[in-house]
């Protein structure tokens, strides 16, 4: 037992038959998140290998983590993943072709050589300790192990993890909080502004549109006391759309001011 | 099978997870590699804490809790970056290299 690499202790048949129907699955989930084109797919197969790990927490006598491995990962980060997708743009997807020249057969030749080492790595260490699993450790409960733990031994760790959740909450109020850059103009400020223009034409507002002319709707000019169309009655956005009707049409014709 | 079968599939996921991060140019996807890898990290801890027969690795496993601040301030980043540039591409963010 002591020598032996690879031979940390074994597990029983139905944990080893969990860990090859899921194992691999989790890889490929994992994999697929790489090559997906939309990131609300590649989100979606992280949740798969986030439940699938935490189906390895509880097989492996960790069952508070697995729980809240569920709760806490599949249900709160990714939840937030995808609000913060919805939020940029779901059909946001990304273009997977490289940008950097090659940057994508060296990024899988040194994954493949990191993770041959790390492999290689693992399957040279010895443990030289007989396992004996967490049956003792559990023996008051999963929570009550870890709440022991916790509390006594490692509770200066936990308060500070406590201080790095109330900066991270700050933190995220501070990024995520947008001041507007320039302060909207209060009707006070236009007016000011309408006066302090060259002339006073237009310091009583602009004309109304077509009031008193042949049809009162927004999209026809009004006309001015000589006869004319005016031109700035109708709303800006009408004309950039071009949804304003021809103002000659509704100008006082030469025969009807003849009589 | 072997305990160990654990640590290698925790060593093959903390691979992918850095590969993505490499490879992929959204950064809301980049994000969920580095959770990947944090969760292949944490897959690794609460196999050891079976191995050496205590708790120590499972309170250790408690790293989520980092990993989760370290989403939610990643994530108001990208939405910051998001709305002054409407982009969410790490490629888009050079805007220290000129």
């Amino acid at each position: 037992m002591i020598n032996l690499a690879l031979d940390i202790g074994k597990t029983a048949t139905p944990e080893s038959f969990l860990f090859y129907f899921l194992a691999p699955l989790s890889v490929l989930a994992a994999v697929g998140m790489l090559l997906v084109k939309k990131a609300v797919h590649s989100a979606l197969l992280l949740a798969w290998v986030m439940i699938s790990l935490a189906i390895f927490y509880i097989a492996q006598d960790a069952l508070f983590l697995g729980i809240v491995q569920i709760v806490v990962y599949t249900g709160a980060v990714m939840m937030l993943f995808l609000f913060i997708l919805m939020l940029v743009g779901v059909d946001s997807s990304d273009s997977l072709e490289e940008n950097i020249k090659g940057l994508r057969l060296v990024a899988i030749l040194s994954a493949v050589g990191f993770g041959g080492l790390l492999i290689s790595l693992i399957s040279r260490a010895t443990f030289g300790r007989q396992i004996y699993g967490l049956a003792a450790a559990n023996s008051g409960g999963n929570a009550n192990g870890l709440a022991e733990q916790l509390f006594t031994k490692y509770v200066f760790a936990f308060e500070v993890v406590s201080a790095l959740l109330i900066t991270a909450a700050l933190g995220a109020m501070v990024l995520a909080h947008s001041q507007k850059s320039k302060s909207q103009f209060t009707q006070r400020d236009l007016s000011i502004s309408r006066f302090r223009k060259g002339s006073l034409k237009d310091a009583a507002g602009l004309p109304g549109s077509g009031v008193y002319a042949l049809h009162n709707a927004v999209d026809v000019p009004a006309l001015l006391p000589t006869g004319k169309a005016a031109p700035t009655s109708i709303s800006a956005v009408l004309e950039a759309r071009g949804d304003m009707i021809e103002s000659s049409n509704f100008q006082l014709r030469e025969e009807e001011e003849d009589k | 099978m072997a305990i160990a079968n654990y640590l290698y599939l925790s060593a093959i996921l903390f691979t992918i997870g850095a590969v993505g991060v490499v490879v992929r140019r959204n950064a809301i996807v980049v994000f969920m590699c580095i959770e990947l890898m944090l969760n292949a990290a944490n897959l690794a801890f609460v196999t050891f804490a079976r191995v050496n027969s205590n708790l120590d690795g499972q309170v250790v496993a408690f790293t989520m809790v980092v990993a989760a601040c370290e989403v939610v301030v990643g994530l108001a980043i990208i939405v910051t970056i998001y709305r002054s540039r409407r982009s969410v591409s790490v490629d888009d963010a050079s805007l220290l290299k000129q």
